[in-house]
């Protein structure tokens, strides 16, 4: 009986939230007192699970390089199946929630997505979700025997704890995938919105995307994702990829940083899972305030370049 | 080209998310209900391939009858025919199993659903879907042409996008990006007229059952007030996302 957990690599590294993962899954293994058995592709530094309390990998070395649905969730079955696994934890990636579905699907598992804490109760087992687009929590409760949670992104944190650990390098009989792929594309070198610490956010008060160079500069500086509101998105001055909010991408990072962007509930919804909000705006109605841990009623094209000089000099002094 | 959508009737993106009876449903009272925003982006396309090249589109509802004037909607808009599989949506499982055995009786090449509803955010049935019929799958899509029996689909990643070519019948989950917003139909007279003589189906389930429920909801705590900083005093703000809020 363990606890599987789905490792994410990209590019033969282990990717930052495979330690929220390890973490999550090893603090439910020691209470449930479970072996936590994680499950990685063609990593080849998987023994680091092992400071977040992960003593066994199984680390796949003949699936493909590049994240196939199909084929990883075949592998993961196979798992699931010969080492009687009764939870499973991935995180909230476009892969893991490609994944997820598939797998429950085959296993006749529950999938919990968008999961913020531990279970609450095991029987049944109770956990808290978001939902309603961040709006609200669900506690919601599950009757399957295998279950599969999608923890939110950053929703658990990720916490050291070291214990040796076992890397296998295996090959397992994969099954052939629905799907080619024909490309990829993907900006390298620049923080995601999917991990990036900070997200650095223009709205409509900017006033035209000639002046992104603020969000650019400062999102540089920070090490920074670049996001965008809807109607900038709509205008065409930033790619639909950066919109964020109920109709756009989840943020749930670490610091948000939301410069001319009034706050619309369909805005808030999409960021508010982010911890701490910073918000830059000329109107001090504006009702992102009320959402904000910290905030600035300023111009944004005063404020934000002297912002941007002034981290500049911090970030070289620390 | 048979295509199927499915459709999730969901509060407006503007609505209260309020709960009733010790926190066990959600409050519908004064709410406004919409076709789940990423399923109108599936649908739009659908109409596309429908006046392109004569594709028929379907749409298919699990639930009750409140949705069926959102199920109007979308033959005003366009769709030839509306289904509703009469039984409460619980959970995606569920859901997903009902999908599949209409869809095993039935027979079509494409079927889109949306990336998530926006309501329960489950963003699992259209994989499940997919899963359980054995065919292929591709969420997050930002777009869709059709080839013969093969079709490519672009889906959207953490941070790029991957092209994906595949066998019909596939799955797919739509999101913004797919079709441009203005591209959005808004049902007039003529289509609400129409939709009156279109077929619309109301179906006895197969009885599938929920593994997953939502017991209790719970709101956000309230936040405590914003730290206004003086917009001329910059080096305090910097002090205070370092010292207090420890994010840089
Ligand atoms: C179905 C639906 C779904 C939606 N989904 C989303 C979504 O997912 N994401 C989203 O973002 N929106 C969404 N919206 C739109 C949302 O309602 C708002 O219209 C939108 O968020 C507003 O964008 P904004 O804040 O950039 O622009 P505005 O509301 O125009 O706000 C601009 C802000 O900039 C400030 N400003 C102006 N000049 C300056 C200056 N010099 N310095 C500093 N501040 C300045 C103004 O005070 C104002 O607060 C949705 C709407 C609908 C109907």
């Amino acid at each position: 009986m363990s606890i599987l957990l789905f490792a994410e690599s990209e590019k033969n590294k282990l990717k930052r939230n495979a330690a929220e993962i390890a973490s999550y899954g090893s603090a439910m293994a020691d209470e449930l007192n479970k072996d936590c058995v994680a499950i990685s592709f063609n990593a080849d530094n998987a023994h680091e699970l092992g400071q977040f309390g992960v003593s066994k990998v199984f680390n796949v070395n003949n699936a493909p390089q590049q994240f196939d649905a199909h084929v990883y969730a075949s592998v993961l079955i196979y798992y699931i199946k010969s080492l009687g696994a009764t939870h499973i934890i991935l995180s909230s990636s476009a892969d893991a929630k490609f994944l997820a579905p598939l797998v429950a699907a085959n296993t006749n598992a529950a999938y919990v997505p968008n999961v913020v804490a531990l279970p609450h109760e095991q029987h049944p087992l109770t956990v808290k979700r978001t939902t309603f687009t961040n709006k609200a929590f669900a506690n919601t409760t599950s009757k399957a025997e295998i279950n599969i949670i999608g923890v939110g992104n950053n929703a658990f944190g990720t916490v050291e704890h070291v214990v040796d650990c076992v890397v296998k390098n295996v090959t397992v009989e994969l099954t052939a995938s629905h799907l080619e792929q024909l490309s990829i594309s993907k900006e390298t070198g620049k923080a995601t919105l999917a991990d990036a610490d900070v997200v650095v956010s223009g709205g409509r008060g900017l006033k035209g995307p000639e002046h992104w160079h603020l969000i650019e500069d400062l999102a540089k500086v920070l090490d920074a994702a670049t996001a965008c509101s809807k109607p900038v998105s709509d205008m065409g001055w930033r790619t639909h990829d950066e919109h964020v909010g109920q109709t756009g991408k989840p943020v749930s990072t670490n610091l948000y940083i939301a410069i001319g962007i009034s706050g619309a509930i369909q805005h808030l919804a999409g960021v508010n899972a982010s911890k701490v909000k910073l918000v830059i705006n000329n109107d001090p109605e504006a009702p992102f305030f009320k959402a904000a841990d910290y905030g600035i009623v300023g111009d944004a094209f005063e404020v934000v370049p002297v912002l941007t000089e002034k981290l500049k000099a911090f970030k070289t002094q620390s | 080209m048979n295509i199927l959508v499915c459709i999730s009737h969901v509060p407006d993106t503007t609505s209260k998310i309020n709960f009733v009876e010790n926190d066990t449903q959600f409050d519908t009272s004064g709410v406004q209900f919409i076709i789940n925003p990423n399923d109108e982006f599936g649908l739009t396309r659908a109409i596309w391939f429908k006046e392109k090249g004569g594709a028929q589109v379907h749409v298919i509802h699990v639930g009750t009858a409140t949705a069926d004037p959102t199920l109007r909607k979308c033959l005003a808009i366009g769709a030839d025919k509306a289904f509703r599989i009469d039984t409460p949506a619980i959970d995606g499982m569920s859901v997903a199993k009902e999908l599949a055995a209409f869809i095993t009786d039935n027979s079509y090449d494409l079927v889109i659903a949306g990336r998530e509803s926006i309501d329960y955010n489950g963003a699992m049935v259209p994989g499940m879907l997919a899963a359980l019929l054995d065919i292929a799958f591709v969420p997050n899509c930002i777009g869709l042409k059709v080839d013969g029996n093969n079709a490519v689909a672009e889906r959207e990643i953490d941070g790029g996008r991957e092209k994906l070519k595949g066998k019909l019948p596939m799955v797919i989950g739509a999101q913004k990006g797919l079709v441009e917003e203005s591209d959005l139909k808004i049902p007039n007279m003529r289509g609400i007229m129409l939709a009156r003589q279109k077929p619309f189906k109301v179906l006895s389930p197969k009885g599938s059952e929920n593994i997953t429920k939502d017991v209790i909801f719970e709101k956000p705590a309230p936040k405590a007030a914003v730290k206004l900083v003086p917009a001329d005093d910059i080096d305090q703000l910097i002090e205070l996302l370092h010292k207090e809020a420890n994010v840089i």
